[in-house]
């Protein structure tokens, strides 16, 4: 399948200025759209519904279903927030689909927001992604121009406009109540749900928070249908009530320990073996991997011996990873310590940890500590326990959390312990060091 | 009070019209500040709070929460740098790459040089894993780099 597969969300990436107007709509562009404004509201959503589709930013729920939460006949505002916050370590997809297509993105947004009946719609952007601000900013007002935003798009009296709110470097901003907090102009402290944000979400109104893939993933479902997109990626598994199908292209990221890093678009479930050695030139220096992160560091690691697990939305959960995340792989070698990897991530949710729930904010400055003890040289086959007890009591699955920050703190160590216990307790008794010289954690 | 400029006041009421209220325009004012004077002093928060309808206490908070605004003990450079140290950089030599840096340019994470010329930031996962070890100038990231072109790039030789 993988080698007929004809690139989807990528498909315009190389050509020619692929951010104008001009070209994309010579490229079939806002077709999606045109259909969807001769559609009712709610048939839109049906449609988004039909064809399966999962949000791409790492939870994984279902589209139309999250629109369906919005109340009926609402009276006021209903706002659209787009989630460019992407900073999920190994994760770029939404900064190519936006530095290369544009309009791509953008036409879902409006088809989003005509289905959700939001006139307003806030693109939250990463701070880091200024070439994706400049590049947005250019293609918005293109739309502008064009009868494509504003006053009543395209004669069908639906009128949207989109505003660009850029971020300040951190990763909770990520959290959809995180993100809303953020842009209301308030400290990003992710809110206890519910209320969940179609019921009251942006300035206290209800509020779809959306990935910036998954609104290109909507653009071509208008397009071509529901049925074209389900003949895509992996059917739901009627043996497992919980699974709702792995449908669509996605964007797979691949980095770390490969001899060709990069964006690869592919049906969902291709396994991580394949998409190494076939898609990123194997791993660098004639090596092997030892441990390859199936999705953002946060989903854990899968071990050499799990490699053919497919990476769709059930494949790493069943390797004991908490899911797919973003499709994030970062592969790394047989020459690598897992107890600096594991240091590293350790650091990372430290670092960006909101410090709203105890159990949080000290369980990852902790685990962080712990490790880097271990890298000095000092560690003791009872700092494992003590990283293993950590990690099965911060997060919103133990319940001692408000967001998922800390799940995906904890997953990394939970997977590292029993997955490498021997390389951990091999370096601390045999009394390695890797520690390098070590700034203080503030910016 | 002046510590705000009467077009950055402007850039911001502008925007008024964007937001259902005034508070969401805190991020968007605190950026244009900090372009502008390469730090968000006292008095600018003051004069933020006051064009918002809020008190300095929750710009202050806001503004401590992201850790991205710098005080005017402690402007930024003609250039921030910001250099990468999580997983996919750090496998490619992200955290020899900050360490080496800071050690040529006599820094640590945070400070910016004597001449005044480059602040370097220690930044986690900048979403351009594709060309590890990266590094962020501004707001434009640049992939694949070596020390020798952060540094360069520091004391703004290219």
């Amino acid at each position: 399948m993988n080698e007929t597969f004809e690139p989807v969300l990528l498909r315009r990436v190389g050509k020619p200025n692929p951010q104008l107007l001009s070209g994309y709509i010579a490229d079939g562009g806002y077709q999606g759209l045109r259909k969807a404004l001769a559609l009712e509201p709610l048939k839109v959503i049906e449609t988004v519904l039909n064809s399966g589709l999962r949000g791409r930013g790492g939870a994984g729920f279902n589209t139309g279903a999250k629109w369906m939460f919005l109340p009926k006949n609402v009276v006021g505002p209903i706002y659209l927030c787009i989630n460019g916050d992407e900073s999920e370590p190994g994760t770029f997809n939404n900064r190519i689909l936006i530095e290369e297509d544009p309009h791509q993105v953008l036409e879902g947004i409006v088809i989003s927001g005509f289905a959700t009946g939001s006139s307003t719609a806030y693109f939250y952007l990463r701070y880091e992604y200024g070439r994706c601000y400049r590049v947005l900013k250019a293609a918005i007002d293109e739309m502008y121009d064009n009868n494509l935003l504003g006053k009543n798009i395209l004669g069908s009296g639906y009128s949207l406009d989109i505003h660009l709110h850029r971020g300040a470097c951190a990763y909770i901003c990520g959290e959809e109540t995180g993100l809303i907090e953020s842009l209301e102009g308030k400290r990003a402290w992710p809110r206890i749900k519910p209320p969940f944000p179609a019921v009251e979400g942006a300035f206290k109104r209800p509020t779809v928070v959306n990935n910036v893939e998954t609104m290109a993933c909507v653009t071509h479902i208008l397009d071509r249908g529901p049925e074209w997109f389900k003949t895509i990626g992996v059917a739901k598994n009627p043996d497992d009530p919980r699974d709702s199908g792995s449908y669509g292209p996605k964007l797979y990221c691949i980095s770390g320990h490969v001899n060709k890093p990069g964006l690869v678009e592919l049906p969902l479930g291709i396994t991580a073996r394949e998409l190494i050695d076939k898609h990123a030139g194997g791993v660098w220096k004639g090596r092997q991997a030892k441990a390859v992160v199936p999705g953002g560091i946060s989903m854990g690691f899968l071990s050499a011996s799990e490699l053919d697990t497919p990476l769709d939305f059930a494949g790493p959960g069943r390797a004991g990873c908490l899911g797919l995340g973003t499709a994030a792989v970062i592969v790394i070698d047989d020459q690598t310590s897992m107890v600096d990897v594991l240091y590293n991530t350790c650091r990372f949710f430290a670092h960006e940890s909101c410090g709203q729930c105890t159990p949080c904010r000290e369980g990852t400055a902790w685990s962080a500590k712990i490790l880097h003890r271990i890298r000095e040289g000092r560690g003791s086959l009872q700092d494992l326990d003590t990283l293993t007890d950590i990690s099965k009591t911060m997060g919103t699955m133990p319940g001692t959390t408000i967001c998922g920050l800390a799940d995906g703190a904890a997953w990394p160590i939970k997977n590292a312990l029993a997955k490498f216990r021997d390389e951990f307790e091999e370096y601390i008794k045999s009394g390695r060091r890797t520690a390098v010289r070590e700034f203080a954690g503030t910016h | 009070m002046n510590a705000l400029s009467e077009v950055t006041k402007q850039k911001i009421r502008s925007q008024f019209a964007n937001y259902p209220n005034k508070q969401a325009l805190t991020l968007p004012a605190l950026h244009l500040v900090q372009d502008e004077q390469r730090c968000v002093s006292r008095a600018a928060v003051a004069e933020i709070a006051e064009l918002l309808e809020l008190s300095p206490a929750q710009v202050q908070d806001t503004l401590s929460f992201y850790g991205f605004f710098k005080d005017e003990k402690n402007p930024l450079g003609n250039r921030r740098i910001w250099v990468c140290r999580s997983l996919a950089c750090m496998l490619r030599g992200g955290d020899e790459l900050l360490t080496d840096v800071c050690e040529r340019l006599h820094v640590a994470p945070g400070e910016t040089t004597a001449d005044g010329e480059a602040t370097i930031e220690l930044a986690e996962c900048l979403g351009a894993c594709d060309g590890a070890p990266c590094i962020l100038i501004d707001d434009e990231l640049r992939l694949n780099v070596t020390v020798d072109e952060v540094v360069a790039i520091a004391e703004n030789r290219s």
